[in-house]
């Protein structure tokens, strides 16, 4: 049978599917395949286990297996007392939690912030639900209702609040404050600015472009600085302006001008084709922006605005370099209290704040990927 | 964009107002003039205050006798010279830390993203969770953790951990040893000099002969014979000119050798290690762009794996890779300013931080600061549309 | 070169391919003489492509042989590039490198892979590009050509490396209607130049004009293999009789 007179062939029957062999499906195939299919993956998966057990191993000792649970100072986290080498010394958390979250707001008044922590988040998670319904009041709502609910209900002063000076305001409140209010009047302004950067106007196109290219290619510390120590010259001398609201200022305007490149990424994503049809039903500039483009261009930068928010609050570290106490900022003074001088503590409280940022921060940037990956697949 | 409905009943009073170019001309006239009020009224604003504070205006500070230690400085510094010369210690810290840090994160970064690509399942997992784990804890943080908990608990000099003898660690830092040039070193140098002369008059040649024959020129093992072995011979045959003064501990603190105080080195690991995270998902998603039809059809024309990547896949991803992996890198020179975090003396630190603090010169320090920040900025990107519009790829 | 030791180019005997669990190609025998020309078709997902991307190990198979041009495919990597350089493949999308001109594209394999002098490569690649009758678009960029001028551009870019086997994987798929016949021409006159072909495409005019055998695959195996006059007038399996009468109307 040579091949090119090969004779006519049919298959007798479909056979059925077979499982294949165990050297390739099941664990075994799979370890062979994914792991050892060569020497020098090989050698990798060695090196790779070997990294993994000298890491997680140290790891959870220090987080549970030899980690303190219980103590009241310093000496219930000592070696000495333990009887064996210590882990995380816990109760040093335990007892700066409140100055943690709270900083130094009165004691008594701690559930002004919890009220407005609460308020936040029932306002949040709605937004936060693709499915969920009223999604144009509850972006009024967070975005323009509760920043003022807050203000009052954390500053205090009026309706027969007690006022909080923002000096005693501190860890993860300032933190958030500052996360918050800088996404919140950034992404107004940033849109303005995407808008701005788009227009045919020369000079407003320059300001623009000026505007953002600045904030954009200095580091966030020169701005806060230039908030804290450059803006109060160029204003009347007759306003004294709150350290933390400087602080605000700045982050705002660094902020907007990664914002407006966001909303210019969406905008640009905007077929001409809505352009011409707005223009076509007789919308003038605005409404063809406000009712055709921006609803569309808005839900295409989700992602990115959830990313600079991302970006934002981990900046919010940087405002401790201005004697504001963040998080991180609360967390480094406690370690200079000597009732909880130990070996551990400063490893402790790194731990505590890095699993508390990561959290929050990893959470976010996968509700981002989540949102993205909804958004390609609804496009298509 | 201002298409405002021009009706026919438009009445010709009126018509100037719905012109949309006069239109558009008001508006920006408006907005110039709101920017003008705006700076003088903070002029004059500044005037009074500054007068009021007694704040002296105008860069004469920078001859001023700055008064205080710097504790890295790559020119001669002490405490007795000017404002002016520590804005050059700090600017020259900061280009340093940047250099290596960019160096650093570059290597990390391509090394972990190649590794989220590999077929070994682990290894690729292990990238990721680095990835992760970096890009979602603040920068100031794994600095802070960098300098307090693992460079603050290295033992005294005393104590200090020995690697080969030559390099010490300890809380005052890393000590490594210094190379020394002798007598018949200039040789050495020479030799080494030669050797990429060589190499590259080699490569010529070879690509020449490749033109013509078809063979191919084991390049590579003739750049590292002729760059490392040529000088390598002259050494041995000098008599080993080039020694290493190793460091010694005396008393307190180590003599000799080179040391990189800890906030050198805190800073570094973390803006390249925090860095080399963005950069890994770049080169990530750049090979990712190369679609595998490519390597496919590399492969297929009986191309080796090394060959595909360096003559199809790389120069591809590299298009995709390269605009992104710049604002890394400025990115991280941006970051080096959280040097202030823990007292490396970049430009921020010695200049907006000390230097505004005692002279409180807000204006001119900040301004200056900027501005170096700013042109930074602004050369890269120039470089970088420039790169862009050469490597663009050629659509119909 | 080695000179030809047998009639037989490709030969597959009782292969098997899993992807996971699933089974993708059962038991497939298939024996190509040299200079036949094989069209393969099927509905989609029967692993025509996976079947002929095995022939050049793009796709590695886990049972049975396949033996290219007298060599083994196993693991050893010097067998799979020296089987690679033998065996041209055309893609459904083209996949020529964008960032190389069409001339580059031509010249690669056989400077890197042939060890030719590039100025004899690239008379050969001018040559080709004659043949497929583009010669004037040797400097240009993929990305300013035509689909149908790309794809060629493909064919002559295989056949720099003067293979003795072709492989097509649904080569005018991917291509608007009016280009399809410059490259089915393009195909037939290789054809009639007598190089060993396998196509998996869904033209049957091209099958009944050059195909010395048609086969047929469902779900993962040959169903049916004739020569095309018999296959199409009188299909014998239940499976190829409906597969026809959907493409054929």
């Amino acid at each position: 049978m040579t091949g090119t007179t090969q004779t006519a062939y049919v298959a007798p029957a479909i056979t059925a599917p077979l499982p294949p062999p165990i050297a390739v499906g099941g664990p075994v195939g799979w370890v062979r395949g994914n792991l050892l299919n060569s020497w020098s993956n090989a050698i990798v998966t060695i090196v790779s286990l070997y990294l993994i057990w000298a890491v997680a191993v140290p790891l959870i000792n220090f987080l549970i297996i030899d980690a303190v649970w219980d103590g009241a100072g310093r000496a219930d986290c000592l070696p000495e007392k333990v009887g064996h080498s210590v882990g995380a010394c816990w109760p040093f958390i335990g007892a700066k939690f409140s100055q943690l979250v709270y900083g130094f707001y009165p004691w008594n008044l701690h559930w002004r912030v919890d009220l407005t922590f609460a308020l936040g988040a029932v306002l949040l998670v709605p937004l936060m639900i693709p499915r969920a319904p009223l999604k144009m009041l509850n972006s009024i709502l967070f975005f323009g209702v509760f920043p003022i609910v807050a203000f009052f209900l954390l500053v205090g002063g009026s309706f027969g609040l007690e006022h909080v000076e923002t000096r005693s305001w501190g860890g993860l409140l300032v933190t958030l404050v500052v996360a918050v209010t800088g996404i919140v009047v950034s992404l107004p302004l940033g849109i303005l600015l995407a808008l701005g950067r788009r227009s045919h106007m020369p000079a407003v196109q320059g300001m623009c472009v000026i505007f953002i290219e600045f904030w954009r290619g200095v580091p966030l510390i020169t701005v806060l600085f230039f908030a804290t120590y450059m803006l109060p010259l160029f204003l009347p001398n007759t306003w004294t302006i709150d350290a933390l609201l400087r602080v605000l200022v700045g982050v705002a305007l660094f902020s907007a001008a990664y914002m407006a490149e966001v909303v210019r990424g969406g905008l640009q994503a905007i077929p001409r084709g809505q352009f011409e049809a707005a223009s076509a039903l007789g919308l003038g500039y605005w409404k063809t922006m406000g009712l055709i483009v921006l609803p569309q261009a808005l839900r295409l930068v989700i992602p990115g605005i959830v990313n600079n928010f991302i970006g934002l609050f981990k900046d919010t570290t940087l405002v401790l370099i201005v004697s504001i106490f963040d998080f991180l900022g609360q967390m480094r003074a406690a370690f200079a209290d000597p009732n909880w001088s130990t070996p551990v503590t400063l490893y402790t409280g790194f731990a505590f704040c890095g699993i508390v940022y990561f959290v929050f921060c990893f959470s976010m940037s996968r509700y981002s990927l989540f949102v993205e990956r909804r958004l390609n697949t609804s496009h298509r | 964009m201002t298409g405002e409905r021009e009706g026919p009943a438009a009445r010709p009073r009126l018509a100037v107002l719905y012109n949309p170019k006069l239109r558009g001309i008001f508006y920006q006239l408006v907005l110039l003039a709101i920017m003008v009020w705006l700076g003088i009224e903070f002029a004059l604003n500044a005037k009074t205050n500054l007068q009021a504070q007694k704040i002296a205006t105008g860069f004469g500070f920078l001859d001023n006798t700055a008064g205080f230690g710097v504790n890295q400085s790559l020119i001669a510094y002490q405490e007795s010279d000017t404002y002016g010369r520590v804005f050059f210690v700090g600017l020259l810290n900061t280009l340093v830390v940047s250099a290596f840090g960019i160096a650093l994160a570059t290597a990390i970064g391509f090394l972990v993203g190649v590794a989220r690509l590999s077929n070994n399942w682990l290894i690729a997992r292990l990238a990721g969770v680095y990835v992760e784990v970096i890009r979602n804890l603040p920068l100031l943080f794994q600095i802070l953790f960098w300098y307090l908990a693992v460079l603050g608990a290295l033992p005294a000099p005393r104590n200090a951990i020995s690697v080969l003898d030559g390099v010490f660690l300890s809380n005052r830092g890393i000590a490594v040893p210094r190379p020394l040039f002798g007598e018949g070193s200039g040789l050495v140098l020479a030799a080494f000099a030669a050797g990429i002369v060589v190499t590259l008059m080699l490569r010529f040649w070879a690509q020449a002969r490749q033109e013509k024959t078809g063979q191919q020129f084991p390049l590579g093992c003739a750049a590292a014979g002729l760059i490392l072995g040529l000088p390598l011979l002259v050494m041995i045959a000098a008599g080993f000119p080039i020694g290493f003064e190793l460091p010694q501990l005396r008393g307190f603190n180590f003599v000799g050798g080179v040391t990189m105080i800890p906030e050198f080195t805190a800073l570094l690991i973390a803006l390249s290690t925090y860095t080399a995270a963005f950069i890994a998902e770049i080169v990530r998603s750049g090979i990712q762009a190369v679609s595998r039809g490519q390597t496919e059809a590399a492969y297929s024309l009986g191309l080796k794996p090394g060959r595909t990547m360096s003559m199809v896949v790389i120069p591809q991803a590299m298009r995709v890779i390269i605009p992104p992996l710049t604002s890394q890198y400025l990115n991280l020179t941006k970051n080096s300013s959280l040097a202030v975090g823990i007292g490396y003396p970049d430009l921020f630190a010695v200049f907006a931080g000390t230097t505004l603090n005692q002279t409180g010169q807000a204006i001119e320090i900040l301004a200056v600061t900027m501005a170096v920040y700013l042109v930074i900025s602004l050369i890269t990107s120039a470089l970088m549309n420039w790169y862009n519009s050469r490597l663009q790829l050629v659509e119909r | 070169m080695h000179t030809t030791k047998n009639e037989t180019a490709v030969e597959i005997v009782a292969m098997n391919k899993w992807y996971g669990q699933f089974h993708v190609l059962r038991d497939i025998n298939l024996k190509v003489g040299r200079g036949e020309r094989i069209v393969i078709c099927g509905p989609s997902g029967s692993g025509k492509s996976t079947l002929i991307r095995c022939i050049n190990r793009l796709e590695e198979h886990q049972k049975g042989k396949i033996i290219v041009d007298g060599t083994e495919l196993t693991n050893d990597l010097k067998k799979i590039d020296e089987i690679r350089s033998d065996v041209g493949m055309v893609f459904q999308h083209f996949n020529l490198f964008p960032h190389l001109t069409v001339l580059e594209n031509c010249t690669l394999a056989p400077i890197w892979v042939r060890k030719m002098p590039k100025k004899d490569a690239e008379e050969v690649a001018r040559k080709y590009l004659e043949r497929v009758r583009i010669p004037e678009q040797a400097m240009k960029y993929p990305g300013q050509l035509s689909g149908g001028q790309q794809q060629r551009v493909a064919i002559a870019r295989a056949l720099c490396m003067e293979p003795k086997i072709m492989l097509f994987d649904e080569p005018t798929s991917a291509l608007d209607p009016e280009m399809v016949k410059e490259v089915l021409d393009t195909m037939v006159t290789l054809a009639l130049d007598g190089m060993t072909m396998l196509c998996v495409t869904h033209e049957m005019g091209f099958a009944r004009q050059v195909a010395n055998r048609v086969v047929f695959m469902d779900v993962g195996q040959i169903v049916e293999a004739n020569e095309p006059k018999e296959f199409f007038a009188h299909p014998q399996h239940e499976r190829t009789k409906l597969f026809l009468s959907q493409i054929l109307h």
